[in-house]
């Protein structure tokens, strides 16, 4: 049986989308697919919503500006004082802004957008890339990532994304690697002088494996992708001296808070990586390394089954692996290849719902289908703090998991309840909850639930019972 | 030092989960009326044992671990002394107070059979109970709730969602304080008319409803209790959990085992030593341990509770004052139910081979 293009046009929207706000499915039914591959096209102009942000290398310069101070007026008291610890309330109140800026701009994007499917796939990026603004020096940058690396290159090539995420402020600093110091580098062997340089702490400088180690555990080969403990250490050597601009006397250089590659941290001579060995100086040879990463098979088999798993269904089908794994080695990792091949596989297509919505797609797919577009940043961002979601804070470099056992767990649906509650008092009575439904589920409403929509006590309960409901709640 | 060998032959999860009872060299006091309760509590992220369970007899220790080390018995800020070899960490003093009640079991130099570096497939592990990351799709702390004689909801998870060690097949529930008020009876009977033809969904709804009134029963946090909860910084918030969960797990009919999970714990840079980073955290922790045995009262004397981490950290002290990740872990057991006061260790040795 072949589904018609209302229904076709109610799956793009909700499971490729963010959920269909009222009139999206009539513009997708002409051509469900079409309608979503003109989404992922190579260019597009930034959404208005970023307008104003600051750059994360201006905010990353004065958190190390206003870190720097503390210190020093601190040095004296207490030697001992953790570094993370003695940022206090101050710092915060310099990057929270900040945050709570970038946080407020991608939410009201995801709500208004008319491109869902390309909002979905930056945020689907920016989750495996994942940042956490609860690392105190990542509060401002973490959405920077997203704005400045992620949203230009969504549409581009694999490589030219991870070579600018690895090298971004945001990432160097959230896996430590501005801290990482090659043993017999100029600055390793010169045991003195190593407290002047930035965000180094004192006492014994040597490699720190952080970022060698996610890059290949979570950002390409995947954990089971082939690669050895001596692998993650010459990688780390590899990648030592990738650093961020800044610091105090003769280790000033570059502009504070930007990428900077610094030569005195960086590990002399050739090493060795997945067998292969890499002769070139300096930043060169970190790029080369990350450039075969991005080419090898076991990332393209990573990444295809990220994608799947995320639009499809937790256990992805092996077949549809397999097909995008083909379409990411076969376009040399050009990230729209890979897209169509997944909206041009049928079995993405089926009627039955596979996923469990994570608590930000909930949200997203609430107040759109509502329209409602919450002008304050309080409520703009009350929903995703207490359903569990909190924008860029996965607390972990795995970032937010995406299976339904991760989501819906029983406190978890009493919570969505009380939020769907509030959210429907809000909103009043002046919303028909069954016109909703079949506005932005279209024919995907079943018989069961748009009757115990007809039948609710009020329109602000069957409001609550249509987002509740299972068709809502998974897509 | 007790043999460590026999108790990992078990295998840590099943052991503890059937009730440590059957472990050698883990056994309960006397039996208290009522059955047990058990609580496991994860710190993700690798926690580092050498500094929770300083081993300052050991004579490479001090040398090993430079400014991380944890100082004596005798000196200022030292180890809070175990058994003239292994001390507890200084910030630790309520919890070594279960050491003097001979409540505390320490287990040291133990290990997953995972040996790689992930923490994300090592806490699977721990989780699954098997010996490969992705060796069970469910928990081990769920397979031993469906294995009791009365299988009846007994898991419950601290927090909104149910981690891998209690996902399964047995019914659980979970649980975190609010920032939002309760839902009207109402329209509950009307969600669940809503999902008769959707099971996961029903089945959720049931178990919150189940969890709601055991809530209500140990004396139901208000609606702004709650509130005030969940806005608390992460140790107050911990706390009071706890202290719910212990009061939840105290009822005749409530739940028997329940999880808890704190982060925080991967101190690859600027670790600490008496004081610092590290330090903050176990303090929180002790504090923790101590907001549950408050809540479960006189059911803390049928208690166990196991403190337990993905893997361990290096022995060395990395360049930037900090520790990668290693094999070699800490886990406690303490409770009311516990025949303590011992270290169960084959201990390696800390000189480098």
């Amino acid at each position: 049986m072949t589904a018609s293009n209302d229904t076709l046009a109610a799956i793009a929207a909700s499971r490729f989308g963010l959920g269909a706000r009222p009139g999206e499915l009539g513009q997708a039914a002409a051509d469900p697919r079409g309608w979503l591959l003109a989404q992922v096209r190579p260019r597009a102009t930034p959404p208005a919503e970023l307008d104003g942000l600051a750059p994360g290398a201006e905010i990353l310069g004065r958190f190390l500006a206003v870190r720097d101070e503390r210190r020093a007026a601190k040095r004296a008291a207490a030697r001992d004082t953790d570094p993370v610890q003695a940022l206090g309330a101050n710092l915060r109140e310099v990057l929270l802004p900040h945050y709570l800026a970038q946080a407020a701009a991608r939410t009201r994007i995801a709500l208004s957008t008319s491109v869902p499917f390309r909002e979905r796939l930056v945020q689907f990026w920016t989750n495996h890339f994942a940042v956490s603004a609860d690392k105190p020096i990542c509060l401002g940058t973490a959405g920077t990532l997203e704005n400045e690396v992620i949203r230009p290159r969504v549409c581009g090539r694999f490589a030219d994304l991870l070579g600018a995420v690895e090298s971004h402020p945001a990432m160097i600093t959230y896996l430590d690697n501005q801290q990482s110091v090659g043993p017999n580098s100029q600055l390793g062997t010169r045991a003195n002088r190593r407290r002047a340089a930035p965000d180094v702490a004192k006492g014994k400088t040597g490699l720190n494996e952080n970022l060698a180690r996610e890059i290949l555990e979570l950002h390409t080969l995947g954990v089971d992708g082939g690669y050895a403990q001596s692998d993650v250490t010459s990688f780390a050597a590899v990648l030592t001296g990738w650093s961020i601009g800044g610091g105090q006397g003769r280790f000033a250089q570059g502009a504070p808070g930007s990428f900077q590659f610094r030569a005195a941290l960086h590990e002399p001579g050739s090493k060795t990586v997945l067998g292969r060995r890499y002769t070139e100086s300096g930043r060169g040879q970190g790029e080369t390394v990350l450039a075969d990463l991005a080419a090898h098979p076991s990332t393209a088999r990573h990444l295809a089954t990220k994608l799947a798993r995320h639009f499809v269904a937790d256990e992805p089908p092996p077949a549809l692996v397999e097909r995008l794994t083909h379409a990411y080695r076969a376009s040399d990792g050009d990230l729209p290849a890979v897209y169509e091949a997944l909206v041009r596989w049928d079995g993405a297509w089926a009627a039955a719902p596979q996923k469990y919505k994570t608590p930000v797609e909930f949200v997203y797919s609430s107040l759109r289908a509502l329209e409602v577009l919450p002008k304050e940043q309080k409520a703009l961002l009350a929903g995703f703090e207490v359903l569990g979601q909190r924008h860029y804070s996965p607390g972990s470099p795995a970032g937010w998991p995406d299976r339904a056992q991760d989501w819906d767990g029983a406190d978890a649906l009493m919570k969505r309840i009380t939020w769907s509650v509030a959210l429907a008092d809000r909103v009043g009575e002046s919303h028909a909850a069954l016109a909703t439904a079949q506005a932005t589920l279209g024919p995907l409403a079943g018989e069961h639930t748009l009757s115990a929509l007809a039948r609710a006590a009020s329109g602000s309960q069957a409001l609550v019972l249509y987002l509740m409901s299972p068709e809502f709640q998974r897509r | 030092m007790a043999s460590r060998r026999d108790f990992l032959r078990m295998g840590l999860g099943s052991g503890v989960a059937l009730g440590l009872a059957t472990l050698p060299g883990v056994s309960f006091a006397a039996r208290a009326s009522g059955d047990a309760r058990l609580v496991v509590m994860i710190l993700r992220g690798a926690l580092d044992g050498l500094s929770l369970v300083p081993p300052f007899g050991d004579g490479d220790y001090a040398a090993a671990r430079g400014p991380l080390a944890i100082g004596p018995p005798r000196e200022p800020k030292g180890a809070l002394d175990l058994d003239g070899f292994f001390g507890l960490h200084p910030a630790l003093p309520q919890l070594y107070e279960r050491w003097r009640a001979r409540e505390l079991i320490v287990v040291h130099a133990t290990a997953s059979p995972y040996r790689e570096r992930s923490h994300f497939d090592g806490q699977n592990v721990l989780e699954n109970g098997g010996d490969r990351p992705s060796g069970a799709a469910s928990g081990w702390l769920n397979r031993a709730l469906g294995a009791l004689p009365s299988p009846r909801a007994d898991g419950l998870a601290l927090g909104q969602n149910v981690p891998l060690i209690l996902r399964g097949p047995a019914p659980v529930g979970s649980w975190a304080p609010s920032l939002l008020p309760e839902v009207e009876p109402e329209l509950v009977t009307r969600l669940r008319d809503l999902y008769s033809n959707d099971a996961p969904l029903a089945a959720r709804l049931d178990e919150a409803s189940r969890i709601g009134a055991l809530v209500d029963e140990g004396g139901a946090p208000s609606g702004v209790a709650q509130q005030k909860m969940a806005r608390a910084g992460n140790g107050a918030r911990l706390r009071a959990i706890a202290e719910t969960a212990g009061r939840m797990l105290a009822a005749a009919d409530g739940p028997r085992v329940a999880v808890m999970d704190a982060g925080g714990w991967d101190t690859h840079a600027g670790e600490g030593g008496a004081e610092g980073q590290l330090a903050g955290r176990l303090r929180t922790l002790d504090e923790v341990l101590a907001a549950l045995r408050g809540g479960l009262g006189d059911a803390w004397a049928r208690s166990a509770v196991l403190v337990c981490t993905e893997f361990g950290r290096t022995v060395e002290v990395n360049g930037t004052r900090g520790t990668d990740h290693g094999t070699g872990a800490a886990a406690l057991l303490v409770g009311g139910a516990l025949a303590g006061g011992r270290v169960l260790a084959d201990w390696p040795g800390l000189a480098p081979r």
